[in-house]
């Protein structure tokens, strides 16, 4: 409050400085900004214009028809107030995405959230809870934000563009409620000292510091003759607090851009085998708006080897250390090179780059049926659950003799298995030094015949006969590679090969507009340490002779919001008066 | 003895350092309080005296620069010499404990909960002796020291995992310096945070709070707008760091997860700070929202960060689950 009533207390003071103060200060200020510096300028402005708006003022309702509304609207929407308010309502808005699961992270999830909490989750997800980054209220707060801050940053930087051209405002009448000032005596004459002052404030050649410029005022009945130096220095203040501004609607733009031309597509490929960078050669692909098939550059790639490298001390027993692909890239003009992919250096081809995002086992695996024929013979990704890599697998296998059921094995692979005392088994190590692979049968209509597509990694059992032994309890195969076991229920054999290939989960992503969004935040981040770090400050000297017949040169400093260092500046000024005797 | 127990002794010995610091500043605040009050007196009638509106002691003047050490009376303040002493002592206890940490997993030694919360801390540390070595700020010695305490023990009981290695995702560079900066980004806010609390419990206790009316070492404080200043000094470096602790962070993401920017949870708290401290650079400038309200927005800002460290590392299962925990 008290700081309020400063501000206002101060444009007050500066008001009934010359008039020139205002333009040169480059005008505009949005609506509802305190700020001492460019509040004379205003202060000065207004009253010539004819009355304006009380400066303080809330919102006054307009009385002009719908032009004048959507014009009250429009300098509501731009002023500081609405945008400081926008600023808060974005900070709230943002929280609920990371309290609730969000569909673009784990769609899984969200169904949980949703059977778990059916009416609640319900009304969440009419409202957008379950998308909140781009959900209607969501980009309402942003836009609207963002539209304030053009309305702002717009005028203001028109503004700028004729201040940076302008001259340091000229000197007030009266120094003495300025925050820094002083006084020295000088055996100089005014225009020795005004000379000598100016020329310091100017600063080397090669870096010029002040804007300044000398002038002489005539006596007058109130006061005498004077050598005068007013000088600014900082204009980079205002251009890095608009650079910055304008930098955000520029990564905005380039965000929006890279979301509509943007496609990512994951493939799972297995060592010795590969895949080609076309839409059908993915597991899932997503692509933004504007995608157009033909950016995806027709290249290939095989996955040649696959090293995985953990930690074997007893801290840290177990964890990943290092992982590497090994891929042969085929550019589509049919020259092939071996390359490497890591997690943290993703490899990139043709401007898509492809990241290495999880890997795992891939048993060979042969199923024949109770006929003797081959029904399914393959490999198998399964995904890992665990540090160790104890990985959950399907395998669901089609009914190729006639008369047969459909079999689903459903299971785990462990790397290096355990057995514990109560005869369950685990992994105790993530590779693949004593590897076995643990499967429950099932068999029944798994629903492979009907064309529905189907999860790979899940089999529905609840419409299947499970395969028990003589007590009731579920049979449980083990196998080790190389072997092959009857199943169970004569239904036939399964068998596990010898070696045991690694998959890859890969992610190939192209976003055009990456360049932009990282230019645009390197200007944003420049701008806004040039903003909150150039001081801007005005200092205007006076030198009259005084009647003793000495010269007195008064000094006085105001700046841009808090500055520790102007009454140093204003030192420095004082210091740089030739022929002083003694400090006032 | 093995090296990283013996880093851990020095967090110990660096806790209780802290710990004499706080009860030093707290005497030092304790003895200033009685010989305040009489020049609060004094300066009450000043201020009052401007308010009728006279004289070239404007309020202007107590904006401007050098009214934000303590003030004119010259008092003995032995105990907050020995706060300094103590503080500094901390503070290089504290930085070869992190020194040793490093060596014992052979890496950066920030890559955990454990060990950001001992960075953060000595980050908040040195700020605090850096302020003082330009100005008098010991009187935020008492806070600084409080909360560096605080965080030492919390860090060691709660936080505390064995020296190791790390996994790939954070093998880069990148650890270095996106980590490093916001670390230094957390102990500067930590700084500011407290110039920020003490300004407002000030201006509380300036205006009239009957809450307030018995604390009388705030008297002993520099005004709230000093306060103000000092606050705001330190949050726009903390700002341009957190800033930049955003881009790095999403260039790294763009290498290590495939992504610049996905609204994890960490990400979604760190765009909350952000934004909150950008609300608070708009509210100082706001006519109306300067001063008090703006000071909020630095507490509100202040526990995003801790929330930010703590609550989403435990709470929230994102891809910043690094904490080892
Ligand atoms: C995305 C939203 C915005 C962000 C993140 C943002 C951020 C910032 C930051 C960090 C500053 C500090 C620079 C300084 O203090 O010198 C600043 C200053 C400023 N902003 Fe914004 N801003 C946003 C929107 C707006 C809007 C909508 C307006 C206009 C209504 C606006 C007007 C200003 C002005 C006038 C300043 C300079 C204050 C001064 O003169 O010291 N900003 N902004």
């Amino acid at each position: 409050m008290r700081e309020a009533e400063r501000a206002e207390a101060e444009g007050a003071e500066v008001e009934r400085e010359p008039r020139e103060a205002g333009r040169a200060a480059g005008g505009y200020v949005p609506e509802g900004i305190s700020d001492a510096f460019a509040e004379g300028a205003r202060g000065v402005r207004e009253p010539a214009a004819g009355g304006g708006r009380p400066p303080s003022g809330g919102p006054s309702l307009p009385s002009l028809g719908w032009v004048g509304a959507l014009r009250w609207i429009w300098r509501q929407l731009t002023s500081m107030r609405v945008a400081l308010m926008l600023l808060m309502l974005l900070a709230v808005a943002a929280v609920p995405g990371s309290v609730l699961p969000q569909r673009n992270q784990d769609q899984a999830k969200v169904l949980e959230y949703l059977a778990d909490n059916p009416t609640a989750g319900e009304w969440l997800d009419r409202f957008g809870f379950f998308d909140v980054y781009s959900s209607a209220w969501f980009s309402a707060i942003y836009l609207l934000l963002f539209v304030s801050l053009v309305g702002c940053i717009l005028p203001r930087s028109a503004a700028h563009w004729r201040a940076l051209r302008g001259r340091p405002p000229r000197v007030p009448s009266r120094f003495g409620r300025f925050p820094a000032t002083g006084t020295v005596t000088s055996s100089a004459t005014p225009d020795e000292v005004v000379a000598a002052v100016a020329d310091h404030l100017r600063g080397r050649p090669w870096l010029p510091t002040f804007r300044v410029d000398v002038a002489a005022e005539q006596a007058t009945d109130t006061r005498p003759a004077a050598a005068t130096v007013s000088a600014e220095r900082g204009y980079l203040r205002e251009s890095g607090n608009l650079v910055f501004h304008l930098a955000l609607v520029g990564l905005l733009v380039s965000v929006a851009t890279g979301q509509l031309l943007h496609y990512r597509g994951q493939a799972i490929v297995t060592e010795g085998r590969g895949f080609a960078n076309a839409v059908v050669d993915y597991d899932t692909f997503e692509k933004g708006a504007w995608f157009q098939a033909s950016s995806l550059s027709p290249f290939s790639m095989t996955l040649d080897a696959f090293e995985s490298d953990f930690a074997s001390d007893t801290v840290a027993f177990g964890q990943a250390r290092d992982f590497t692909a090994y891929v042969t890239v085929t550019e589509p003009a049919g020259d092939s090179h071996a390359e490497t992919v890591k997690v943290n250096h993703p490899l990139v081809v043709d401007g898509a780059k492809i990241y290495l995002q999880g890997n795992g086992f891939a048993p060979d695996i042969t199923v024949t049926d109770a006929d003797g024929e081959v029904a399914f013979s393959g490999r198998v990704p399964f995904l890992p659950e665990d540090t160790m890599y104890t990985s959950r697998g399907v395998v669901k296998v089609p009914d190729v003799s006639a008369g047969l059921e459909q079999i689903g094995l459903v299971g785990y692979f462990l790397p290096t298995a355990v057995f514990e005392e109560d005869g369950t088994v685990r992994s105790g190590f993530p590779q693949p030094t004593d590897p076995l692979l643990v499967l429950e049968v099932y068999r029944g209509d798994l629903g492979l015949d009907e064309g529905v597509p189907q999860n790979v990694y899940r089999l529905d059992t609840a419409s299947l006969t499970t395969s028990v032994d003589e007590t009731g309890e579920r049979v449980r195969l083990l196998v080790r590679p190389g072997e092959t076991v009857e199943l169970p229920d004569g239904l036939g054999t399964v068998s596990l090969g010898a070696e045991i290939p690694r998959y890859v989960a890969l992610d190939l992503r192209h976003d055009p507009s990456l360049a932009y969004v990282l230019v645009f935040a390197l200007l944003a981040l420049g701008g806004l340490t040039v903003s909150l770090f150039t001081p801007r400050r005005r200092v205007w000297v006076r030198a009259t002779v005084s009647d003793g017949g000495s010269t007195v040169v008064r000094v006085a400093g105001l700046a841009r919001g808090d500055d520790a260092g102007l009454q140093p500046e204003v030192d420095r000024v004082l210091a740089a008066v030739p022929g002083t005797h003694q400090e006032g | 003895m093995q090296i990283a127990e013996l880093s851990v002794l020095l967090v110990w010995a660096a806790a209780t350092a802290l710990a004499i610091a706080l009860v030093a500043f707290a005497t030092d605040l304790a003895r200033l309080s009685g010989t305040r009050s009489e020049a609060r007196a004094v300066a009450r009638a000043a201020r009052e005296a401007v308010a009728v509106g006279a004289g070239p002691t404007s309020a202007g003047a107590a904006y401007g620069p050098g009214t934000s050490d303590a003030g004119p009376t010259p008092v003995r303040r032995r105990a907050a010499g020995i706060g300094m002493s103590t503080t500094w002592l901390g503070a290089l206890l504290l930085l070869a404990a992190i020194v040793l940490r490093g060596i014992a997993a052979g890496r950066t030694p920030w890559a955990n909960m454990y060990e950001f919360t001992l960075v953060g801390t000595f980050v908040a540390l040195a700020v605090f002796l850096g302020v003082n070595l330009r100005r008098d700020a010991r009187f935020l010695g008492a806070f600084v020291a409080g909360l560096g305490t605080l965080f030492l023990v919390l860090g060691v009981n709660v936080f505390y995992i064995e020296a190791m290695g790390v996994q790939p995702a954070l093998q880069k560079y990148w650890l270095v310096i996106h980590v490093g900066v916001a670390i230094s980004a957390t102990g500067i806010f930590t700084v500011s945070f407290v110039a920020s609390a003490l300004q407002l419990l000030r201006d509380g206790r300036d205006s009239g709070s009957p809450y307030l009316a018995s604390w009388r070492w705030l008297d002993s404080l520099p005004t709230p707008t000093a306060l103000e200043a000092q606050s705001f000094r330190l949050n726009a470096v903390g700002f341009v760091l957190w800033t930049f602790t955003i881009i790095g962070g999403a260039i790294w993401a763009e290498d290590a997860w495939g992504r610049y920017w996905g609204w994890d949870p960490k990400e979604v708290w760190s765009f909350v700070i952000w934004v909150v401290y950008a609300a608070y650079l708009h509210a100082r400038t706001t006519r109306g929202w300067s001063g008090r309200p703006a000071a909020w927005f630095v507490v509100v800002g202040y526990a995003c960060v801790l929330f930010n460290f703590t609550g989403v590392n435990l709470i929230f299962n994102g891809k910043h689950s690094y904490s080892g925990l």
